[in-house]
């Protein structure tokens, strides 16, 4: 192959990796905010919290990779539960904003206590072999494929339960109206916690996997992962979770591919123009549908 | 407080004069304190540190409290308004021989921000809501990218060397007169536009109210206010870089407003208020010595327990006391409501119906 | 609403007299002791950067303190240590170097240690006519007046600044390395690392190297595989690394991964022994300037080392050691004064000639605040840090 296809093909695979990356913490995103229209600013700490989850579950309980992982993100789900009922159910009835200022409060709070007990950034011990193959002069590693896999796989788990069982048509129905479906005798509570239960538990899965393959871990590195994830699940489409993987598919190749063509020093001044322009000319998203405005 | 006592403050409070008197015992201490140093140089950076955060409060409460939006941007706004007026400065005008020049300086800066708030303005037509947020969000990352990418002034490393001219009374003049804009301009006949945006947009414009009109006269308010407080901010503190006005300041900012309370000015004051004092307040020292006057049985465990890692859990405890104020009052302190002094006389006994909300489930705010 | 009002008016100024009225000390307390302020970045962004000076100072007052203290004028002090935190942030820098200075009436500080702090921190000290030493600050611009160009009277620093590094490394590279074409990989939104590549670059292109990338990513980055693919693409002979340790951790786990071999290139902000750990073996042969060679330690450094490593239980970084060597300057400075006053002990500070700190021989030519020290370069040996060569100014 010449070097120039083994260049793009590479750069391909990258945008690949890094798309499944930002899709897997897009996705748990997308969950709540469809759901509740909730800008859960809290979500990029909750996985931050993930990662260090795992990084105890894996150091100091000693445990191999899938009890770590299943550990973590029941660890997650309790925490996304425990916000939930403390911090944000109360704020139910209250103007949206409310909502998603508390969650920054929360977030705040996880980052910085995280912080206060371990300032220093930790190392991930490999819990996963992490092979590299090199096919004509491409490199492929395992935990790229693994990456890339599991976000699909979650995708279709979630939008399996979103749009074909009991519990998800509840959460389509909350979606849709918050006043009557309790008089229709759906358990509201229960469902938005189930619903935070899996946001929250998707953010473990993402914090795991996010810190095999890049394994240095620190209480800040939720902050920009959060606001990416947010950017994945608003231009895909708000609540659309196939729309949020396809989000974190365009952030992350767009944020590949305009260093492979230009100067990387422009990267940021570049990928956020294009995102700027592809959000003035569809400004429902993706995958969103053109809401018919009530008059 | 006793009866009597409260009854002659409630009178107090209901003279017409208040205000004024107020401002202008504010400007002759403003003028006073650096004079006759009746406060040390900290505690003036402080007052001044609240002006500021007052500005750029009141300013983002315009768009994302009273007209309902979720703008990101205003860090941006003030980087552009504090790069602009600081190469003003220190290039062009000669501040060195004619110190007065410096308002012309904040006004440019404040100038070349509201063009870029026309901007996002613009953009705000096709976008509503969270999209908006992406969209200031995207502006915010871009300002800083080019920054970045500008060696002329400083790139990364920032610029410094920027000559000290921001003083207390110049905070004053400047948190008075655009406090005092935004004001004007929420009780206009422009500023009922904002709410009715902020109530229902399709509504709003088929009763003829000029919508787009009304975004834009905002949104270039609010950013323009920004770029005046960025231009105070570079002036005060004499070095600027594009780390300084990342998304965390935006958050900063956000958490002021909020705070504070949505769709009033008072509450901006407030909340930005009690913002700084609050991160001044949570440091060990001082903690240290405001409690020195607890018995040593209290105040040694303490002291060894808590306030010696204040250095650490003040980031702790700040956003845990936002959480706590957001769970009381959802609205932030003062939300939709207003310090009667704010309030021009003949929209009062509408706004005082306001204050004792009969709030049902789809609060006014409930929808945007 | 009047209620809030009064409420809101009354509690203000409660508390800002409070502030007003917290501010009371004097520098040199009658019960023997001298207060010094020492501002760290404990939150924010860089809390490692922070803590480890914070640990630093801490013990060099201990230590100085157990062992009686120190003399001014022939009267006998402790000294008291007055930590303050910045958020890594600018205006809180001025901030609490203006409460510092007023409020606790400290004799001196040490600190900030990212320039985004010690510059607004500096502007303030040299106004305030007080001594500041910043232990990690290499921006050039910390230490000098920007409007005439000429060096800050007050404020001085314990490192070595950022085109010294770049040139010592372009040198090192080309002569010892015999490297004709060197790639570079930097964070955009960082300053240090930004003024360390363009002087490499600029060092490295006069002494007849080319550069073939020079790619950038932005703080909170953890994916560089494009910028990889692209410095694998040109192949060059070295790849230069200026960044911080948690970054060069996955920066060069990618490269190897992504298949470049060639021999790695870093700064002093690689200096801390965490690295290896977070690199998992990718460092290994990797070079990086050094203040000091922790290996071939004088035995001040062992000292220290061993002192640090013992009450902390990790082995102390770069930012612990100059901040311990920035406090040694300090107390040197208060034994030569001639009274405990600010002025006397900026005077004192300026006339030290020569420190012998953990971070080498601290020179300082007269009227400027930058020490004339020399770099080393060291090279990743197994889970040490070897020494390799002196680097002279």
């Amino acid at each position: 192959m010449n070097p120039d296809t083994i260049y793009w093909l590479q750069q391909l695979l990258n945008a690949l990796q890094l798309g499944s990356i930002y899709a897997l913490i897009a996705l748990g995103y997308s969950m709540v905010y469809g759901i509740l229209t909730m800008i859960n600013f809290a979500h990029g700490d909750v996985f931050m919290i993930g990662a260090f989850c795992c990084l105890l579950a894996a150091t100091a309980l000693g445990l191999p990779f899938a009890p770590t992982l299943l550990l973590t993100m029941a660890g997650t789900a309790l925490l996304g539960v425990v916000i939930e009922r403390l911090a944000y159910k109360p704020l139910r009835n209250a103007p949206r904003v409310s909502a998603i200022i508390t969650a920054l409060g929360v977030g705040l709070f996880l980052q910085n206590a995280t912080l206060a007990l371990s300032p220093y950034p930790k190392a991930m011990p490999p819990l996963l072999d992490n092979l590299t193959w090199q096919f004509a002069g491409i490199s492929v590693s395992s935990l790229q494929l693994i990456v890339i896999c599991l976000s699909l796989g979650l995708m279709l788990v979630l939008d399996h339960v979103v749009h074909r069982t009991p519990v998800g048509m509840a959460m389509r129905a909350i979606a849709w109206d918050k006043t009557l479906v309790p008089l229709m005798g759906i358990p509201v509570n229960l469902i938005i916690s189930i619903t935070f239960a899996i946001g929250a538990g998707l953010a473990g899965a993402a914090g795991t996997m996010y810190s095999l393959a890049y394994p240095v871990i620190d209480p800040q590195m939720g902050i920009m992962v959060g606001w990416k994830a947010f950017i994945a699940a608003v231009v895909g489409g708000i609540g659309n979770i196939r729309g949020a993987m396809i989000g974190a598919f365009i952030l992350g190749g767009v944020e590949i591919m305009v260093v492979a063509l230009l100067p990387s020093t422009y990267r940021d001044f570049i990928v956020f123009s294009l995102l700027l322009l592809l959000v003035i000319i569809r400004p429902q998203g993706i995958l969103g549908q053109a809401r018919e405005q009530k008059v | 407080m006793n009866t009597r006592l409260w009854r002659h403050w409630e009178w107090l409070l209901d003279r017409p004069w208040l205000l004024p008197a107020l401002l202008a015992g504010g400007l002759v201490l403003a003028f006073a304190i650096p004079q006759y140093q009746l406060f040390n140089n900290y505690i003036q950076l402080i007052l001044m540190y609240i002006g500021i955060n007052i500005i750029l409060t009141v300013s983002l409460n315009l768009v994302n409290g009273y007209m309902g939006e979720f703008s990101l941007a205003h860090a941006g706004f003030m980087a552009v308004g504090a790069y602009t007026s600081a190469l003003l400065t220190m290039e062009v005008l000669p501040v060195g021989t004619y110190p007065s020049l410096f308002p012309v300086a904040l006004l440019a800066g404040g100038a070349a921000t509201a063009v870029l708030g026309l901007a996002v303005a613009l953009s705000s037509f096709r976008v509503r809501g969270d999209y908006l947020a992406i969209i200031t969000l995207a502006f915010l990352m871009i300002v800083k990218s080019a920054i970045e990418n500008v060696d002329a002034i400083g790139g990364p490393r920032g610029l410094p060397g920027i000559p000290r001219l921001t003083t207390l009374p110049w905070v004053f003049f400047w948190t008075v007169t655009l406090v005092w804009l935004v004001r004007n301009f929420v009780y206009s006949h422009y500023g009922r536009g904002i709410l009715s945006i902020r109530e229902d947009e399709i509504a709003s414009d088929l009763m003829s109210v000029d919508t787009r009109r009304v975004k834009i006269f905002a949104f270039m308010l609010s950013s323009f206010c920004a770029g005046i407080a960025g231009g105070l901010f570079a002036h005060l503190l004499q070095f600027i870089s594009p780390r300084v006005f990342d998304i965390v300041k935006t958050t900063e900012i956000l958490i002021m407003v909020y705070l504070g309370g949505i769709a009033s000015i008072g509450g901006s004051i407030i909340g930005a208020t009690l913002y700084t004092l609050l991160l001044e307040v949570l440091r060990p020292s001082t903690m240290a010595s405001l409690l020195s006057w607890l018995p040593a049985p209290i105040f040694d465990p303490l002291y060894e327990y808590f306030i010696r890692h204040l250095g650490v859990l003040r980031m702790v405890i700040m956003p845990l006391a936002l959480v706590l104020v957001m769970l009381y009052w959802p609205r932030g302190i003062m939300g939709m409501r207003e310090f009667r002094g704010f309030v021009p006389r003949r929209d009062r006994a509408a706004h005082h119906a306001l204050d004792t909300p009969a709030e049902s489930p789809h609060g006014t705010a409930d929808r945007h | 609403m009047k209620k809030t009002l009064s409420r809101f008016i009354r509690c203000t100024t409660l508390v800002i007299a409070a502030l007003a009225a917290s501010g009371c000390g004097a520098p040199a307390g009658n019960d023997g002791t001298l207060k010094v302020g020492l501002i760290v970045e404990l939150t924010g962004d860089m809390p490692a950067v922070g803590t480890s000076s914070r640990n630093a100072a801490r013990l060099a007052v201990d230590e100085l303190n157990s062992a009686g203290g120190l003399e001014v004028d022939g009267r006998p002090y402790r000294i008291e240590l007055v930590i303050e935190d910045n958020s890594a942030k600018a205006d809180q820098s001025a901030a609490v170097t203006n409460k510092l200075i007023n409020q606790d009436q400290v004799l001196a500080i040490v600190g900030p240690n990212a320039s985004l702090g010690a510059i607004p921190a500096a502007e303030i000290a040299e106004s305030s006519r007080t001594l500041l030493i910043t232990p990690w600050s290499t921006n050039p611009k910390t230490t000098l007046d920007t409007r005439s160009g000429k060096p800050k009277n007050y404020v001085f620093r314990a490192c070595f600044t950022d085109p010294f590094e770049g040139q010592v490394l372009a040198r090192f590279v080309s002569e010892s390395l015999d490297a004709k074409s060197a790639a570079v990989l930097y964070d955009v939104a960082s300053e240090a690392p930004k003024s360390q590549a363009e002087l490499f670059r600029q060092t490295f292109e006069q002494l007849g190297g080319k550069i073939l990338a020079f790619e950038t990513y932005t703080t909170g980055d953890r994916d560089f595989s494009a910028q990889l693919t692209k410095i694998k693409s040109v192949n060059p002979d070295v790849v230069f690394l200026p960044a911080y340790y948690n970054d060069v951790g996955l920066i060069a786990q990618q490269a190897r991964r992504h298949g470049i071999h060639q021999p790695l290139i870093g700064s002093d902000a690689w200096s801390s022994p965490e690295l290896i750990r977070l690199a998992e073996g990718a460092v290994e042969g990797a070079y990086f300037a050094n203040h000091y060679a922790t290996d071939i330690a004088t035995p001040v450094a062992q000292r220290f080392i061993a002192a640090y490593e013992q009450r902390y239980g990790t082995v102390p970084d770069d930012v612990a050691a100059l901040t311990y060597d920035a406090m040694g300057l300090l107390f040197e400075a208060l034994r030569g004064a001639a009274t405990p006053e600010r002025q006397a002990v900026r005077d004192a500070m300026a006339a030290i000639a020569g420190y012998d700190g953990v971070t080498g021989d601290i020179r300082f030519t007269p009227g400027s605040g930058d020490p004339v020290k020399s770099a080393v370069i060291m090279q990743v040996k197994g889970d040490k840090f070897a020494w390799m060569m002196n680097a002279a100014p």
